[in-house]
């Protein structure tokens, strides 16, 4: 799609971005001290914690990532909505008090509490280090997913905007900044959310197009002559040129064609879409509804039950990522995007991204939950946010306001989701810009509004990220692994020149991963978090055995284990360019394998170094 | 240093009674979770029967599960809270 920048998205959106930087350099001046750059200096109040929390927990992965893929495979994007929050349990449940009660408040700090050993350290910074990065490439893909829309601009100078701010904001403010920040994006992004999902229940559905969505004519293929044919995996296709224009169709049954959506890159270098340049905006957004219950075709305002009822009893079209014909056409490389015609019945139920038909489809849905439901206790930027608040029971119920915020805003979700695939926004090319182009539908305010909110949680994200990974490099390697000794000044000198060197990778990482769904990369980094750090977690907690060794053990094996089966997946095949089909095995979320793996490691480690724990007094 | 808790380790007494009342409730959620999992795995079909004024099982279970997420976190601080403050009221009494 060819976006054209608005002056008054422009406006609102620098407006907003200069707030948040204006705050930074406001609350610079508290930040002071190494407590106060890590921690906040502990003096935020809870309920502006949990909404803070929120902010941080709800990141472009939920509302870029999420509210995409329901719009483009239906309900299995809500799965991602129902596992993160499901993950909330074990963090409030199982890991939080026991940590309180070892008076610790990091994955590390709680390990090191009971063997204090070197190779623990190391490792746990390692997997620190390893979880951020790959928990920010899906932001730093946001925010060049955000700007593109907005401002006009490439993917990879979204990227490499929100480097540079977070690296100023981080460099500047550290934690303070960064929670106030994510209160105000946090609240915001609820508040507008709302907004846009009662919009979405008052303009109910229609089966009539909107004039800017894509809505395929039909010709008798006996009236026009042929440029090229082409089949592809088992569907023809044919070029016809009409007033100079190359334009692709799709061959129906009983001889007619239907008009299709292309992107050429010719062997000059040149990007066509639709045979045409960009700028000639024949590319459209796509998605609409061709049938609705009982003959309907309009349904007019609808209510929170009758909108899911509705959904159920119509067909969409869609144009799935996995019907999408590649194919060579004299030296051009051509991409047609095919329609799929699904009803209702079947976007509302999973099984559109994860084929639970079969084996291995099941498989990967398992794991996906479970790394879900695991990875959010194990997400070092989140738990560093439970040391921002004065009082334990304050952390308590700063958490009761995140999980009560986050909750209802996954809700959200489904209307935001669905409201993309049936009002016809979204981009062929990338799902991830479904929710900003849904409030684009609804008036250029609302868009630039959320498109600025969407940004700062971006900003605010990658800046939490950026501060506990700094924090595992000063604190965890530097200081306590190698042992340098430095005052409080150069602890939080080193800690910004960690946070500049990680905003660098941040970056480039997010330029190579444009186009894959953020919420995808998401739930890799919580496979990630689940499998190195979650075992170490639970089994120090409630098992007296567990050894030193075991736990180093433990985090390098599911940590290697995880990143090896991602590496070797069908979606990073695609990502590298090869046929997905080629890749080493089918398997897409590493959970269900690194997880138990991780666990197994330590128990047998820790069986076999018993000697080592003699001696050691210490109750947990 | 840097990872010194600012929410202060102070001496909490109900902290055993809430930790076990933490993994009876994680058990309960988890149970609830896992029979979603396997009810979209090994009997999809079935979460297109409508359960809820025309919305399907899918939707509705989904939504359970996040409002059930939510309820439990209220219990729960609810629980500790009125526990932290009966013990803190009895540590004061036998004083």
């Amino acid at each position: 799609m060819n976006y054209i920048a608005n002056p008054i998205a422009i406006a609102i959106f620098l407006t907003f971005v200069g707030f948040v930087l204006g705050m930074s350099f406001f609350f610079a001046r508290k930040a002071k001290s190494a407590e106060g750059y890590f921690a906040a200096g502990g003096n935020i109040h809870w309920f502006v914690n949990g909404v803070a929390f929120a902010g941080d927990y709800l990141s472009a992965a939920s509302f870029l990532g999420i509210c995409g893929l329901i719009a483009t495979q239906g309900y299995d994007g809500f799965l991602y909505s129902i596992g993160y929050l499901a993950g909330w349990i074990v963090a409030l449940f199982v890991v939080a008090e026991p940590m309180k009660r070892l008076g610790k408040y990091t994955f590390t700090d709680a390990l090191d509490a009971k063997f204090n050993s070197k190779s623990i350290q190391l490792m746990a910074a390692i997997s620190t280090l390893a979880v951020s990065i790959f928990y920010l490439i899906p932001q730093m893909v946001g925010a060049g997913v955000l700007v593109t829309p907005l401002l006009g601009l490439p993917h990879w100078m979204g990227v490499c905007m929100v480097g540079a701010i977070v690296i100023t904001i981080v460099a500047t403010a550290g934690m303070t900044s960064t929670t106030y920040v994510q209160f105000l994006k946090g609240g915001l992004l609820i508040i507008f959310s709302t907004v846009i999902t009662i919009m979405v229940l008052n303009r109910g559905f229609s089966t009539e197009t909107r004039p800017e969505t894509f809505n395929p004519k039909t010709i008798e293929a006996s009236s026009v002559t042929a440029a090229a044919t082409v089949e592809y995996h088992g569907q023809n296709f044919v070029k016809v040129v009409e007033d100079g224009v190359a334009n692709w169709w799709i061959v129906q049954e009983d001889g007619i064609l239907l008009e299709a959506q292309s992107k050429t890159e010719t062997a000059a270098g040149e990007t066509l879409y639709n045979g045409a340049p960009k700028e000639d905006n024949k590319f459209k957004s796509v998605g609409h509804i061709t049938k609705l219950p009982d003959g309907q075709t309009e349904t007019g305002k609808v209510g929170f039950f009758k909108y899911f009822s509705t959904i159920q009893g119509s067909e969409i079209v869609r144009y799935p990522k996995s019907k999408v014909a590649k194919f060579d056409d004299s030296g051009d490389h051509v991409k047609v995007f095919v329609p799929e015609v699904t009803s209702g019945e079947e976007l509302m139920i999973p099984g559109q991204k994860f084929k639970i038909k079969t084996s291995i489809g099941k498989l990967n849905f398992i794991s996906l939950m479970l790394a879900l439901f695991l990875g959010t206790a194990s997400l070092p930027h989140i738990l560093i946010r439970y040391y921002t608040v004065p009082s334990q029971r304050d952390a308590r119920k700063s958490t009761i306001v995140a999980i009560s915020g986050i909750g209802f805003f996954y809700v959200l979700t489904l209307f935001i989701g669905f409201g993309a695939m049936t009002l016809g926004v979204i981009d062929v090319e990338s799902g991830n810009m479904s929710a900003p182009l849904l409030a684009k539908a609804f008036g250029i305010f609302l868009f630039s509004t959320i498109s600025a909110i969407a940004f700062a949680t971006v900003l605010g994200t990658v800046s939490g990220l950026i501060v506990a990974t700094s924090g595992a490099i000063a604190h965890d390697l530097m200081d306590n692994y190698m042992g340098i000794k430095m005052n409080d000044k150069q602890k939080v000198m080193a800690g910004k020149t960690a946070a500049f060197a990680v905003g660098i990778i941040a970056i480039v990482l997010g330029i190579s991963f444009k186009g894959m769904n953020v919420a995808f990369l998401v739930g890799w980094a919580f496979a990630v978090a689940a499998s190195a750090n979650l075992p170490s977690i639970i089994m120090l907690l409630f098992w007296k055995k567990t050894t030193a060794k075991g736990i180093a053990f433990s985090i390098g094996v599911g940590m290697v284990a995880a990143l090896l089966i991602i590496l070797t997946s069908p979606s990073m095949y695609g990502q590298y360019g090869l046929d997905p089909a080629t890749a080493l095995h089918k398997l897409d979320n590493p959970g269900i394998i690194s997880i138990p793996l991780s666990f197994i490691t330590l128990v047998v480690v820790s069986l076999m170094t018993q000697k080592d724990n003699e001696g050691l007094d210490f109750e947990v | 240093m840097l990872h010194e808790p600012a929410a202060k380790a102070e001496k909490d007494a109900a902290s055993d009674w809430k930790a076990k009342l933490g993994i009876k409730l994680f058990w309960l959620y988890c149970l609830i979770y896992m029979g979603f999992v396997g009810i979209a795995v090994y009997a999809t079909e079935t979460m297109k029967t409508p359960v809820l004024a025309g919305a399907n099982l899918a939707i509705i279970y989904g939504l359970a599960l996040i409002i059930f997420a939510i309820t439990l976190g209220l219990i729960y601080n609810h629980l500790c809270t009125k526990k932290e403050d009966e013990l803190s009221a009895e540590d004061g009494g036998s004083k």
